[in-house]
């Protein structure tokens, strides 16, 4: 089952509701609780990335028998070094992201942590893709 | 402790979840900073304590399971918050109390930390 979800970059009302539904998607299948909860902490790192710093995105769910894969992919400004992104602490965000709790550079750490397979891709001026899998299952 | 004790201690308010005041708290997280909380793993019968107040604060709860949230310093909580919250079952409790003062009475009345 494959589903599609549109991000405009900064609705901030919205931020967290494509998080919300596949949460519910993910329950109603029957998914673990940890493994629901790893999956939407990492998604919904991601959504507000898109929020924060592109001027929009689109998220892609991917569900299979034993995994879920997410790609979003955004238009915007890219990240310029991403092994400086990974770092804990690493934040170009708008002080508009901080007033909302983010933006103290933990977001891409964080969405490292709850995924069993990360790739980002970049752009500078084009945009960025993250794309992240989660089994069901340890592996 | 339950929701309506924490409640009565810190002179709050139930704002939403009033039917889940009895809820028994194991323990709480005070953070303004809401990719901290989105890294708490053992979040079971968690409070957070927060003086962020808006939807992604209610949103950050909701994706890290957590059920319980008490808003410090009397920050208004609006209506589209707390219809978030009631859809995913959870209880908004608001003190005017500062978030160390508020931290300083549940940690003196017995309330353990996360960490």
């Amino acid at each position: 089952m494959d589903f599609t979800y549109h991000v405009e970059g900064g609705d901030f009302t919205n931020a967290g509701s494509t998080s919300s539904q596949v949460k519910r998607m993910l329950k109603k299948i029957g998914v673990s609780p940890e493994i629901v909860k790893k999956t939407v902490v990492a998604l919904y790192e991601a959504e507000v990335n898109i929020v924060a710093h592109a001027y929009r995105g689109d998220i892609f769910v991917s569900l299979e028998d034993d995994r879920v894969t997410i790609v979003l992919s955004d238009e915007g400004p890219g990240i310029p070094d991403i092994d400086r992104a990974m770092q804990k602490g690493y934040s170009t965000a708008s002080p508009k992201v901080r007033e909302m709790g983010f933006g103290a550079g933990m977001g891409l750490p964080n969405i490292k942590n709850n995924s069993d397979i990360l790739n980002i891709k970049s752009e500078v001026g084009k945009g960025t893709t993250i794309e992240f899998t989660n089994f069901f299952f340890a592996q | 402790m339950t929701i309506r004790e924490i409640t009565d201690l810190v002179q709050g308010e139930v704002l939403c979840g009033e039917e889940r005041a009895g809820d028994e708290v194991a323990c709480v997280f005070a953070s303004d900073l809401m990719s901290d909380v989105l890294t708490l793993k053992d979040v079971d019968n968690l409070m957070l304590l927060t003086g962020l107040c808006n939807l992604q604060s209610v949103r950050t709860c909701e994706m890290s399971d957590i059920n319980y949230m008490l808003v410090v310093r009397g920050k208004e909580v609006t209506e589209d918050m707390l219809e978030l919250a009631e859809d995913n079952d959870m209880v908004i409790v608001r003190t005017k109390y500062s978030m160390f003062k508020t931290s300083g009475i549940l940690y003196a009345a017995g309330l353990p930390p996360v960490y």
